[in-house]
């Protein structure tokens, strides 16, 4: 009786690895007109950004440039994991005026505040 | 200074308190999200930025690539002295934005230092190094001495 084996290199089942993400270390400034927000994403330009705002829920997604060395590896620490983080954006910001801007691993986002929320003085008559 | 909440206005009837527990979720799914390369070169606490670095090697050439978002190419200092390749260099806290206030800080600025020694003897006048993205890649090129070679055997 011939017992079935799998073959060489078949696995019984195959799951599709779920897909890993690292979290962009970020620096959030606020001023009276609006918010800056710096991420630190290595490895990746503008090409690979994916920046989506849904309601006030702000996702950016960063897909390294896949440039691993040429020969052998001796020493590896750099991770290959694309940048992914979500933001809960304050209501204040106008979504309409966000810019981006790409440069050397950072991202800066600029998000300004709508009009009628920065402090506005009242003149008394 | 992470801890500290925006006030905002309570809705009638909301426990104003959820705020401080989304703030300890955000920081456990960021200690997952973490690769864990970056947890075993140490905490960021100690101030002590050590950016990721990747050697390679071939035949021709021993390559070393490393992590360093935000900088200018003329603070970048690397150095070769034997035997090992040193880079380091000074992220200085750039104040664009001004009038502001912090509301997070996770990024680190200052100086760092990173230093690994090479598998073999590099032509030093023929390193050359790039710095694209973020990423800092120098190539060093072996010496005649240190490329491997094929050694006949001969049979008498």
């Amino acid at each position: 009786m011939k017992l079935m084996t799998p073959k060489e290199g078949q696995t019984v089942a195959e799951r599709t690895k779920p897909q890993e993400f690292a979290a962009p270390e970020v620096n959030i400034f606020e001023t009276k007109d609006g918010y800056v927000l710096e991420a630190e994403m290595p490895g990746v330009n503008k090409s690979g950004l994916e920046i989506t705002l849904e309601g006030t829920e702000l996702t950016l997604v960063g897909h390294r440039t896949t440039q691993t060395l040429p020969g052998g590896p001796l020493f590896r620490e750099s991770s290959t994991a694309d940048f992914r983080r979500v933001f809960e954006l304050d209501p204040a910001i106008d979504a309409s005026k966000i810019a981006a801007k790409m440069e050397q691993g950072i991202l800066t986002l600029t998000l300004p505040k709508s009009e009628e929320v920065k402090p506005r003085r009242i003149t008394v008559d | 200074m992470n801890n500290l909440v925006r006030w905002q206005r309570p809705v009638l009837g909301t426990w104003t308190g959820w705020g401080q527990l989304t703030d300890l979720r955000e920081e456990i799914d960021r200690l997952f999200e973490t690769p864990l390369a970056e947890l075993a070169r140490g905490s960021q606490l100690l101030s002590n930025w050590t950016p990721a670095v990747d050697v390679h090697e071939d035949k021709d050439n021993v390559y070393v690539k490393a992590e360093l978002p935000g900088m200018k190419k003329e603070e970048i200092e690397v150095t070769l002295h034997e035997g090992t390749l040193s880079i380091s260099g000074e992220r200085k806290v750039e104040n664009k934005v001004k009038n502001s206030e912090v509301y997070r800080a996770e990024r680190f600025f200052g100086r760092f230092q990173r230093t690994v020694g090479l598998p073999s003897a590099v032509a030093s006048d023929k390193v050359k190094a790039q710095y694209t993205d973020g990423i800092l890649t120098i190539t060093l090129p072996k010496t005649e001495e240190a490329k491997p070679k094929q050694i006949d055997v001969n049979v008498s």
